[in-house]
Parts: C-alpha cells; sequence; structure tokens
C-alpha cells in the first residue's frame, strides 16, 4: 500500500515537472520577445547580454514616437471588435438553424463552408486587389478589413457553435416552442444563456483570429486601415538587426490579446471543454 | 447666404480639398537603416513644401507582391515605391513606372555609371538610386596574420579557400567563411551567381536556354560546396545576410563575402576589405543592387513625387544626413553618387567607402558575350525569381548534403528549362 502511495506521489511529482517544463517552454518565446524589447539594436544580437544588460525603454519610444504606434493598436482594435461581433450575429442563427433545423444536406453545407479554409489566399490576392480597388473602391477601409476578417474567420465560428449548439438537448428548445417562444426568443432566452460558455470561447478565439491575422490585413490596406500585423511586417529587415526594434513593437501587438485571454481563460477552459465530459 | 457666397465657399473647400490632396505622397520603402533615417529627415523637407509624407515599410518580399499587384491593377495606392535593379528595367519596359527626368542642379551625370546602367532601359532612368551595393569580402585581419595568410583584391578561389582553412578553428567558434546558404533568389543565389560568374558561368544563353548543366556551374557549385561545407559555420544552408551578420559580430567569421552594406554594421575590431575573389574570368566577381525610388504609372501626384525623389537623391540629402544631429557621417546612404565619396567627412567616417566605390565601380550590369542579359547576380527578365528561386533549394540540398552537386544541377536545369520553355523562349 505504501508503495503504491509512494509511486503516486512520484507521478504526480513527474507529472507536475513536466507540465511546469512544458509550460515554460511554450512561455519561452514571449519571455524571450520582451527582454529583447528592452535592449537596444546592438545589445540585442550580444551573447554577453543574454540575460544581464542595461535595460531601455528607446524601442518603445521610437514605436510611439516613429511609427504610429496608436493608430495601428486603434485599427485592430476596430476591426477585431466589429468582425467578432458580424460573426457572431451571422454566426449564431446559422448554427442554431443547422443544430436544431437540420436539412437532408447539414452536414454537407457544413464541409463545404470548412472546405473553403482549404483554399490557398495567394491564388485570389489580384482579383481582390482588383475588385476591392477599381470596382468596389474600399480599398484600405475598416469596412472591407471588418468584412475580410468574418468571413474569414465564419467557417470556423459556426463550426464551433454547431458543436455547442448539438449538446444542448432538443427537449429544451422544442419546450420553448410550446410556451409560445419565437425563434429569436429561442435564441435569446434559451439557446444564449444555455451555450454562453461556448459562445463566450468562441467569440474569443475569433477576437485572436481577426488580431493575429497578417495575410490579408497586410495586403489590402495601405495607412488608413492598417493594423498592428503591417506594423510588425513593416520592422522585419532584410538587410540589417533591428531585433531590438521589432521585438518592442511585436510585444505591443501581442500584448493586449495576451492580457485579454488572461482574464478570459476561465471562460476559454469552460468553451473549450464544454461537452468534452458527458 | 445668397447663391454667389455658396458657390464661393464650396469653390474654397474644393480648392483647399484639392490643394489638400496633391500636398499630401504615400510611400513604399523597404525597412532598413537608411530608410528609416530618412523618415527622420524628411520631417524638414515636409516643413519646407508643406507635402505631407505617408510612409508605408514592408518586407523585402511583401513589398514587392503588394507593389506588382499595385501597379498591375492600375496604382493608386502609392504614389513613390522602392524597388530594386531586377524590377526597374523591366517595369520600365512594360510602363508600369514612369520616366525619370531630373532638372540640372540634380546632375544626374554624378550618379555612379553601373547604377544609372542598371536601373534604365533603353538609355532611360526609370529609378534614382537612393542607395547602392556591391559585394567585396570583410576579413579578420587580427585571424590571417595569426594564421600567416593573405587576403588581395580580387584574389583567387583557390587562396580563398587556403586562407579559410588556415584561420577554420572551429574548438573554438571561429569559422573560415561565412557565405550565404539559405535558399532564395536574392539569397544563396545572389552569391552563388557571381561565384559562377567568376567561373566563366552564365544563367542562360541568348535564347534564353537555362545553362545550369555547363562545366562552369559544375566547377563552381562544387567549389562553392566544398568551402562552405568545410570551413563554414554548422547549418549554413539556414544562413542569409542577417545571420551571417550576427555571427560575424560574435566573433565567430574569419572572413564574410556579401553586400558591402554590412561594413557599416559590423561591430568587430580589426576588419579589413578586400575585392571580391575571382576565378580567372574578368567580369561577375561583384555584385549590383541597388534600391531606388520610382513612381508607379497611375499616381495621381506624379508631379509631387518627381519632386520628392530628386530631393531624396540629391547630394542635399546626402548632406542633410551627414550633419544632422542624430545621424551623422558614418550613416549616409552610399553607392549612389560619385560626389559622396569625395566628401572628407564621409571618407573619415566609413573606413570602407574606398573598397566600396571601387567594388561598385567594376561592377559590370551590361550584357556581354559571356552573359548575354542584363544584371550580374541575376538576369534582369521577370521570369527570373521564379527559376532562382527554384534553383536556391537545389543549392540548399547540395550544401546540406540532401543531395548530390551532379543531382541538383540536373533538377536545376530541368526547372528551369520547364519555366522558360513555358514562358515562350523556345520551344
Amino acid at each position: 500500500m505504501a508503495i503504491v502511495a509512494q509511486s503516486s506521489k512520484y507521478g504526480q511529482i513527474g507529472r507536475t515537472t513536466l507540465a511546469w517544463i512544458v509550460g515554460l517552454l511554450f512561455f519561452f518565446p514571449i519571455f524571450w520577445l520582451v527582454l529583447t524589447s528592452f535592449k537596444t539594436d546592438a545589445d540585442a544580437v550580444k551573447p554577453e547580454f543574454l540575460l544581464f544588460f542595461t535595460p531601455t525603454l528607446e524601442n518603445y519610444v521610437n514605436m510611439t514616437e516613429n511609427y504610429d504606434y496608436w493608430r495601428f493598436a486603434r485599427n485592430s482594435v476596430i476591426t477585431s471588435v466589429f468582425a467578432t461581433v458580424f460573426t457572431l450575429a451571422v454566426g449564431i442563427p446559422c448554427a442554431y438553424a443547422m443544430a436544431f433545423n437540420p436539412a437532408r444536406r447539414t452536414k454537407d453545407v457544413l464541409m463545404w463552408m470548412l472546405s473553403t479554409k482549404m483554399l490557398p489566399a495567394a491564388g485570389v490576392l489580384y482579383p481582390m486587389t482588383f475588385l476591392t480597388k477599381n470596382i468596389l473602391g474600399i480599398f484600405d477601409t475598416h469596412f472591407l478589413v471588418i468584412i475580410v476578417l468574418s468571413l474569414i474567420n465564419m467557417p470556423i465560428v459556426i463550426w464551433m457553435l454547431f458543436t455547442y449548439f448539438k449538446e444542448i438537448p432538443r427537449e429544451i428548445i422544442e419546450a420553448g416552442k410550446m410556451d409560445g417562444v419565437n425563434t429569436w426568443g429561442e435564441i435569446r432566452e434559451i439557446l444564449i444563456p444555455l451555450a454562453w460558455g461556448g459562445i463566450a470561447s468562441t467569440a474569443l478565439l475569433c477576437f485572436i483570429f481577426c488580431w493575429n491575422e497578417a495575410y490579408w490585413t497586410v495586403r489590402l490596406t495601405t495607412t488608413d486601415a492598417a493594423t498592428l500585423s503591417k506594423l510588425i511586417e513593416g520592422n522585419r529587415a532584410p538587410e540589417g538587426l533591428f531585433f531590438g526594434r521589432l521585438s518592442a513593437v511585436s510585444a505591443a501587438a501581442v500584448g493586449p490579446i495576451v492580457v485579454l485571454g488572461w482574464f478570459c481563460q476561465k471562460q476559454l477552459v469552460q468553451g473549450l471543454t464544454f461537452g468534452a465530459v458527458k | 447666404m445668397s447663391l454667389k457666397n455658396v458657390l464661393c465657399t464650396a469653390s474654397a473647400v474644393a480648392f483647399a480639398a484639392t490643394g489638400a490632396f496633391a500636398a499630401e505622397l504615400t510611400i513604399a520603402i523597404v525597412n532598413n537603416g537608411h530608410m528609416i533615417n530618412m523618415q527622420t529627415v524628411a520631417e524638414a523637407y515636409t516643413e519646407e513644401t508643406g507635402v505631407k509624407l505617408n510612409w508605408v515599410a514592408l518586407e523585402e518580399g511583401v513589398l514587392r507582391e503588394q507593389v506588382t499587384s499595385d501597379t498591375a491593377t492600375g496604382g493608386g495606392q502609392y504614389d513613390v515605391i522602392n524597388i530594386g535593379m531586377q524590377e526597374a528595367p523591366i517595369w520600365g519596359a512594360a510602363g508600369w513606372i514612369e520616366p525619370l527626368n531630373f532638372s540640372a542642379e540634380y546632375d544626374v551625370e554624378d550618379i555612379l555609371p553601373a547604377m544609372r546602367a542598371g536601373l534604365s532601359n533603353d538609355g532611360t532612368l526609370y529609378a534614382a538610386p537612393f542607395y547602392g551595393e556591391s559585394s567585396m569580402v570583410m576579413y579578420r585581419k587580427d585571424l590571417t596574420d595569426a594564421a600567416g595568410v593573405t587576403i588581395r583584391d580580387n584574389d583567387s578561389w583557390a587562396r580563398v579557400k587556403d586562407a579559410a582553412a588556415a584561420i577554420h578553428d572551429p574548438d573554438n567558434g571561429v569559422y573560415g567563411a561565412c557565405l550565404r546558404g539559405k535558399p532564395g533568389w536574392g539569397d544563396n543565389m545572389a552569391f552563388i551567381t557571381t561565384v559562377v560568374n567568376s567561373f566563366g558561368g552564365a544563367w542562360f544563353d541568348e535564347e534564353g536556354r537555362p545553362q545550369l548543366d555547363s562545366a562552369m556551374w559544375n566547377e563552381a557549385i562544387n567549389f562553392y560546396v566544398d568551402l562552405l561545407g568545410n570551413y563554414g559555420p554548422p547549418g549554413s544552408e539556414g544562413n542569409s545576410f542577417n545571420e551571417i551578420l550576427a555571427l560575424y559580430n560574435e566573433g565567430k567569421c574569419g572572413m564574410w563575402i556579401d553586400a558591402t552594406i554590412a561594413a557599416s554594421f559590423l561591430e568587430v575590431d580589426g576588419v579589413e576589405y578586400a575585392q571580391s575573389p575571382n576565378a580567372g574570368n574578368a567580369a561577375g566577381a561583384n555584385w549590383l543592387w541597388a534600391w531606388a525610388f520610382a513612381i508607379p504609372a497611375g499616381s495621381p501626384n506624379a508631379e509631387e513625387a518627381q519632386k520628392f525623389i530628386e530631393w531624396a537623391t540629391s547630394k542635399e540629402y546626402v548632406q542633410a544626413v551627414g550633419n544632422h544631429p542624430e545621424f551623422g557621417w558614418g550613416s549616409v546612404p552610399t553607392g549612389q553618387r560619385a560626389s559622396t565619396y569625395e566628401i572628407a567627412e564621409f571618407k573619415a567616417a566609413a573606413g570602407f567607402a574606398a573598397a566600396e566605390m571601387a567594388a561598385i565601380d567594376s561592377a559590370a550590369p551590361a550584357a556581354s558575350d559571356i552573359k548575354p542579359y542584363v544584371g550580374v547576380q541575376f538576369a534582369a527578365i521577370p521570369e527570373f525569381p521564379e527559376v532562382g528561386s527554384a534553383v536556391a533549394q537545389e543549392m540548399a540540398a547540395a550544401l546540406s548534403g540532401a543531395k548530390s552537386v551532379e543531382d541538383a544541377l540536373a533538377a536545376s536545369q530541368a526547372a528551369a528549362d520547364a519555366i522558360m520553355r513555358e514562358a515562350g523562349y523556345y520551344e
């Protein structure tokens, strides 16, 4: 008995140690990024200043004074928030219809939606530029970025919401119908409160995807709607080691999303494990 | 309000709006030290002219992609664009960028002849160089002295290899030669092409048929793989300019043959410069590149754009950077104008100036019997990036040992042949 208890204790220590190692490994790039952002470009590549160096705010000052960080950050917030809201506004009714009133081809429609994610973005770069710039005249606008981010994330959002909604017993929705609740009432009064954890985690993931999107936000904007992805992109240099500067810009770009994730981790975990254990 | 007042007000608003529109330029630039400095120096230009400058800094590859899609869809996104020597003659010929006509004070003759030739098409200048570069050997004299070897200007490759072997000391973290190995037409192929050129090889013949199955390519690539494989740092197939710069500044490289601009980033003592090695062929030991400003066809502000380019690539701009309290003479853009190399303060601040000027002057971008196309470390044809990228992968495979040099060259020849045949150069 004692041997079993002891081996179980060792097992727990081993698992905890392993979890810490894996956790630290995953955290290391962020740690490195933040540390480098407080070094000068010259110090950033010198091994003797790996951990011990004279910290400087030079990169952050440069970023806000010369690179107009706040304009890029404001654009990221506007486009990510509105794209997330719009995606959910379309995605929730869509997933509701598919989960509770499935048609014969619902599964096929879902698969088709997911298949749109398989299209290589570069393949439609030219038509997208032509369409948005020459025909619609919406190139480099918040509206365009919001629409593009929404459409990119719509399949994943609908899939996630569909999975969460499927976990809700159909009888509850039908009971609502019996009580004379209309469709909008079913969604608002029954579905959303019951699937709140799933919706919150879907919204959070959608927001993170929108914030980090770097293909279209770089290529469909110039200055007015350029997001933080474009600011990072512009700090990559083929000839010259500007790691301090690049790290500061990257840290300032990922900072808000890391903080948001930290505060919402409970909802995130709850949502991602929703229905995992029955 | 009377109708007259309304019309007057509307006209004033329209005039103001038109004026405001004309006094704003959107400029797409690559992100490097010189371009970053320019954003600060240009504040004086805005103060003087009232022209607001919107800078859009992009990574080199993304810049090319965005500028290409913009110009291909009729332009309008940018008023001024940063392009390189590979694009300028092709885009000029295609009518994608406007020809440049400068005033007499600009002194276009002062721009280095090699630069003018590389940025022109049929004698018309389509882009003005902001800074230019060639390649040269940057070696640690303390290490060569200790090993009892010397490196001369335009040395033979055999002597360079012997020097690399003599200073190679991996146990103490010093590698004989650090060279580009990372696949990319502007990465490993830039250096490899100069080696091939110096062995008397070329990318294509007069008809555009790839020549990668020639004896010169075979000899050059075997030499490159031997030199870098035996006396280079481990994992060289992942190294390009920035990676080697970091290694060099850590004191791990005995010599580095790369862009002359690297000299202004080196922070180790005892660095000496020599002209690129050669294998006996007079042409092609040094590469030639420039980042230049051009005006995309379709820019509604072409006139203002031309004025800005005239300022940004002028002798006055060089003076403005040299005398700027934040920068100084060590930070002025080089490789564009002969007059820069006559400035005493610049020569005193930049120990590499003479070697850089000599390297640029000796670069030969024009077509010749041996190399029947324009360009030194590239061919100025639209298909080159595709061909260069495909061959770059094969060269990296040969360097890493995943393929033999012969197999890599055979695969390269097949890939290049398919691209050129499909492009219609021959049947």
